[in-house]
């Protein structure tokens, strides 16, 4: 796999604050996924979306609302020794579409995309009509379809609801 | 209905035709054999007696579940279940359920085709199919101008409606209260499909020059205060003084049961159609049927 050994450098400087010259907030990881360029404060439901908890086991390092050229404001999350599969991470884009993705192996960023939205989106997003079948005690997992990516427009498989504003609150 | 082309629609509507005279009582033993379990979970009259007639008429038999069983039935057992016991017993099912989007779950896990007889204030596709056979039939489908009017925010006959014309290029006008206008989510989506949707308040900016004038109830419920009820629902009232400026080919459809807003007296005037558009439910129905279960 082909390896990127100065972005490698930047992963390491995207930490750095300002206020703190030649600091970093959090030390760069050897192996694992680091997620950059999350909208600022939306990183504890980038963690929720990726199913990550206090009780998995993880070393998971996250920084909220540093400052971005990009964004103004961007919070960052590292899951050490985990390589988040591809679905898993795409399913971000959901509250953090500029986020990118950086794969970390030994020290280096050996993969660096941005998030794309799947087709369909199933179990992460409750539909907001409380009268769907979905919402029940029914055997399913809820199921959004993607209708637009910009911005986000879902559509619940089962009650064909849109969801556009506010799908951080229906996480599940 | 999002999910059907004009194509299929006028297939539908086309084999419809064909099997009229079957729906008004020519023999046929096209499905002989075969039969359709009707599972509502709500009370209906036309749809699940209807379906029951198409079905019977082609030579078929029915199973069903009564508004009592179906309670007692979704108080314990999950919808999911039900329909993949059902669906043993049944070449088909039709199944009406007050929650949104149980005809689609119900097709995930039955083993026999499924037909949504509404659910929820969702969808209810085989009742628009039986409205597009009578305006086809009654009035014509292409360059169409037709006023939905009434409840346009709950209605669910009308939120398929809208939907199916939108592939017939129709021009919409929307004829609401404004506490009742149909949602803004729906009106995007069938401007960007290219239909001209246009808004009112007054039933008077467009007798004069409507094909179609499609009523349905307004719903006492939806007014905490019974004066404001009373006066939205005289002002949706169509009367024979009313169709004096409409033109002659002027028709008027509603999904029945009607209340107060078309009176009685205009059930004889040449604009009525509100009945025949009813036993059309059952040549439409004896359609599906027959596509899914008859061999095509």
């Amino acid at each position: 796999m082909a390896e990127f050994p100065a972005a490698s450098r930047e992963d390491e400087r995207m930490d750095r604050s300002k206020d703190e010259p030649g600091g970093l907030r959090v030390k760069p990881i050897n192996n694992g996924t680091v997620i950059d360029h999350i909208a600022g404060g939306q990183a504890l439901n980038v963690l929720k979306i990726l199913g990550i908890s206090g009780t998995t086991g993880a070393t998971v390092s996250v920084v909220m609302n540093v400052e971005s050229k990009k964004l103004g404001r961007k919070d960052i999350v590292k899951v050490e020794d985990r390589e988040l599969r591809e679905e898993e991470l795409d399913r971000i884009a959901l509250i953090a579409p500029a986020a990118s993705i950086n794969i970390i192996r030994n020290c280096k960023v050996t993969e660096k995309r941005p998030v794309d939205l799947p087709d369909e989106i199933v179990g992460v997003v409750r539909c907001q009509n409380p009268n769907c079948i979905s919402n029940t005690q029914e055997p399913i997992k809820s199921r959004m379809l993607v209708k637009g990516k910009n911005p986000v427009l879902l559509r619940c498989l089962y009650c064909e609801q849109p969801l556009t504003e506010g799908i951080a609150e229906y996480l599940i | 209905m999002r999910e059907f082309s004009k194509e299929e629609i006028d297939s539908v509507l086309d084999l419809a035709q064909s099997l009229e005279p079957m729906a008004r009582g020519r023999k046929s033993d096209m499905l002989a054999g075969k039969i359709l379990a009707l599972l509502f979970f709500e009370p209906s009259t036309r749809t699940r007696m209807s379906f029951e007639t198409a079905m019977k008429r082609l030579g078929g038999s029915v199973i069903s579940l009564g508004p009592a069983e179906g309670s007692s039935i979704s108080k314990g057992e999950s919808l999911a279940d039900t329909v993949r016991v059902i669906g043993g017993y049944a070449d088909a099912l039709v199944i009406r359920h007050p929650k949104e989007g149980s005809a689609r779950l119900a097709s995930q896990f039955s083993p026999v085709p499924v037909l949504n007889g509404g659910d929820g204030a969702g969808h209810h596709p085989t009742q628009t199919l039986l409205d597009l056979y009578t305006i086809r039939k009654e009035s014509h489908l292409e360059n169409l101008h037709i006023a939905l009017v009434g409840d346009l925010k709950y209605g669910r006959t009308v939120h398929s409606l809208a939907y199916a014309l939108s592939l017939y290029g129709a021009d919409i006008t929307l004829i609401s209260p404004l506490t009742l206008r149909m949602p803004d989510s729906i009106k995007a989506d069938l401007s960007s499909k290219g239909t001209i949707v246009r808004e009112t308040s007054d039933l008077g900016e467009v007798i004069d020059n409507v094909d179609v004038l499609y009523m349905t109830r307004i719903q006492r419920e939806r007014f905490p205060d019974p004066v404001e009820y009373q006066k939205v629902a005289s002002s949706y009232r169509i009367t024979p003084e009313f169709l004096a400026r409409a033109p002659k080919d002027l028709i008027i459809m509603h999904p029945l049961p009607r209340v107060d807003e078309i009176s009685p007296t205009v059930d004889d005037t040449i604009h009525a159609r509100y009945f025949q558009q009813s036993f059309y439910g059952v040549p439409v129905r004896m359609a599906l049927l027959k596509m899914l279960i008859g061999g095509g």
